[in-house]
């Protein structure tokens, strides 16, 4: 079992949980993070989603080895990449949806409008 | 499984007379409706649509096959994409019976060649998965052994293939989700170049990796499938402008002179001997059917597990902000707000691997940490893009194994979401640089268990990367 095999790709380190190092993600920070993302979670839910946030972002946190001084942050590019084409077109109306099919899968709705509960009181 | 039926097998099939759309689409359903109970590959299956639709072209199948290159073929799409009229769940309780108004390019384009579509796949929640255990609808099997995964997080479209229901399927692939699979079934996967295929209809998970691939048992029948998909979509800003080439013209088989990339960082440790051994075969094939192998290195690839959950997870909170019980979907009662409508359908519609990866997108993206994450992810991907291009100097394809490990059992990773997350490590790259791939069966384990090699080529170089894939197969 001597043979040399070259480094691999996975860490060495257990990834079970976040070690003693890692930045703690509270469950405060769980409660705001929840708050931007519109979820209502469950005390249980943000319990172990403090702890696997915590193990996730410790093992993301290696991106800290590499200089990327003077890298661009990637963009979708025009050419080669994708090749995507320019977004406009003629201000022209064309068929579209119409408003009964638009309504038709809603939850609730009434004279051809979206209920939801009263925003402003 | 090399028994499954090809299109050409089952076109000679129609050429002679021997069979029609209608039985060869009521056998079909018969076997899903028979063996889904077992796999689960199918949330949907639309008998009603699919036999009127094949009662319409028997009379014509004949005089249809030169014209339609998937004439009377039956056919089963991942259930992110759109169906007019037929439930479209993306494996999650929150589109619930979500029927939509309109159908997604790609599926329009397989029913304009001819297609009947069959039945819509299980699939991971919002295809968030490699395993096809995150559905709402219960996990799929593997058809070469049900106590494994079929891999995921197109698990269904696979499967359908495998199990021969279909001679082909479409899944979508945002880091690996039609390859590993593929790896995990023993057919052959492609995720095609970013921008090739139209993605309007595709229920959006991560935008910018998100592409719309083929399933099928050769090489020659993924071909056919992609070239009835590629194109640009008016409907699709980021879909290509680029000519779609004749595919199926493109497999000779010949690789005198094919440069061979392989680099040496994906065959260490990590990798399972019996993978390593296999996918090495594989290459040893192209080598003697007069391919050059040349060492190349993708030195980043270590981080782009890291890239990649900070990207799709930042582009997926920002996509899945849309499902707030407003429009379609599910509604959680008794609301006491609009506040609590949102949070309350959220918390009850979505399940718990999406809840996680809202969770760490809205994180990378938060105030305060989008510098030290999402930014950071966004340099690394241009250094992973730029690793691709300098390999792609030096050779034609890149080879690799699909996934480190054949197929897993059930449950056996589903605690422990980062494990799971690194059996991405060779797949993930390739949609971050945005190339064509394609998983082609290359053994199997002592255990009976399929083993995929990847071939990656370079953009909108689907054509030669088909063609190696061929010479693989042969």
């Amino acid at each position: 079992m001597s043979r040399k095999r070259p480094a691999g790709l996975f860490p060495r380190r257990p990834l079970a949980g976040p070690s003693q190092k890692s930045m703690p993600i509270t469950q405060t920070e769980v409660e705001k993070i929840a708050d931007l993302a519109n979820l209502a979670l469950t005390a249980e839910e943000k319990q172990s989603l403090s702890v696997q946030l915590a193990a996730i972002v410790e093992y993301i946190d290696q991106l800290n080895e590499l200089d990327t001084s003077g890298v661009r942050p990637w963009q979708q590019r025009s050419a080669g990449e994708a090749a995507t084409s320019a977004v406009t077109r003629a201000d022209q109306v064309e068929p579209s949806l119409g408003q009964e099919a638009a309504l038709a899968q809603s939850p609730d709705q009434d004279e051809g409008h979206f209920l939801v509960p009263r925003v402003i009181g | 499984m090399a028994t499954n039926t090809t299109i050409e097998e089952l076109h000679a099939r129609y050429a002679a007379g021997e069979t029609t759309p209608s039985e060869v689409c009521r056998r079909a359903i018969e076997r899903m409706e028979q063996e889904n109970p077992a796999l689960n590959a199918y949330i949907t299956i639309d008998r009603e649509g699919a036999l009127a639709q094949a009662a319409a072209m028997d009379a014509e199948i004949r005089a249809q096959l030169d014209a339609k290159p998937l004439a009377g073929v039956p056919v089963a799409v991942k259930d992110n994409m759109c169906t007019a009229g037929l439930r479209t769940t993306c494996g999650s309780k929150i589109l619930g019976n979500y029927a939509p108004q309109y159908t997604a390019t790609a599926v329009r384009a397989l029913k304009e060649a001819g297609a009947i579509l069959i039945g819509k796949t299980n699939l991971d929640e919002f295809a968030m998965g490699g395993s096809t255990e995150n559905s709402a609808f219960g996990p799929a099997r593997n058809p070469h052994n049900p106590e494994y995964v079929p891999g995921g997080s197109s698990g269904g479209s696979a499967v359908a293939v495998a199990a021969g229901h279909v001679p082909v399927s479409l899944g979508s692939d945002t880091g690996g989700s039609i390859r590993q699979p593929a790896s995990f079934c023993g057919i052959v996967g492609l995720k095609p170049t970013y921008g090739r295929v139209s993605r309007f209809g595709l229920v959006a998970f991560a935008s910018s990796l998100d592409q719309i691939g083929p399933f099928a048992n050769n090489v020659r029948d993924a071909a056919r499938v992609l070239q009835a998909i590629a194109g640009r979509d008016r409907h699709d800003s980021t879909s290509a402008d680029v000519a779609v080439p004749n595919y199926l013209n493109a497999l000779t088989g010949d690789v005198r002179g094919l440069r061979v990339g392989v680099p040496p960082e994906c065959f260490g440790e990590g990798l399972d001997p019996q993978v390593k051994d296999r996918v090495e075969a594989g290459i040893r094939k192209l080598q003697e059917r007069g391919a050059e192998i040349v060492e190349v290195h993708l030195p980043h690839t270590k981080y782009a597990i890291a890239v990649y959950y900070l990207i799709a997870t930042a582009e997926a909170s920002s996509n899945l902000a849309r499902f707030d019980g407003v429009r379609y979907g599910l509604r959680a009662d008794d609301p006491r707000s609009l506040s609590d409508l949102y949070r309350r359908t959220r918390d009850e519609g979505f399940g718990p691997e999406v809840k996680r990866r809202i969770m760490l997108g809205t994180f990378a993206l938060s105030s305060g940490y989008y510098d030290a994450y999402y930014e950071k992810a966004q340099r690394v991907r241009t250094m992973l893009v730029n690793d691709f291009a300098e390999a792609f100097r030096k050779c034609d394809v890149i080879a690799t194994p699909t996934a480190p490990t054949p197929a897993f059992k059930l449950g056996e990773k589903s605690d422990d979401p980062l494990a799971m997350y690194l059996c991405d490590i060779y797949t993930v790259t390739i949609n971050l640089a945005g190339v064509p791939a394609v998983s082609v069966p290359c053994g199997a384990s002592a255990a009976g268990l399929p083993i995929g090699l990847q071939l990656i080529g370079n953009h909108f170089d689907e054509a030669r990367l088909l063609n190696a894939a061929f010479a693989v197969e042969l």
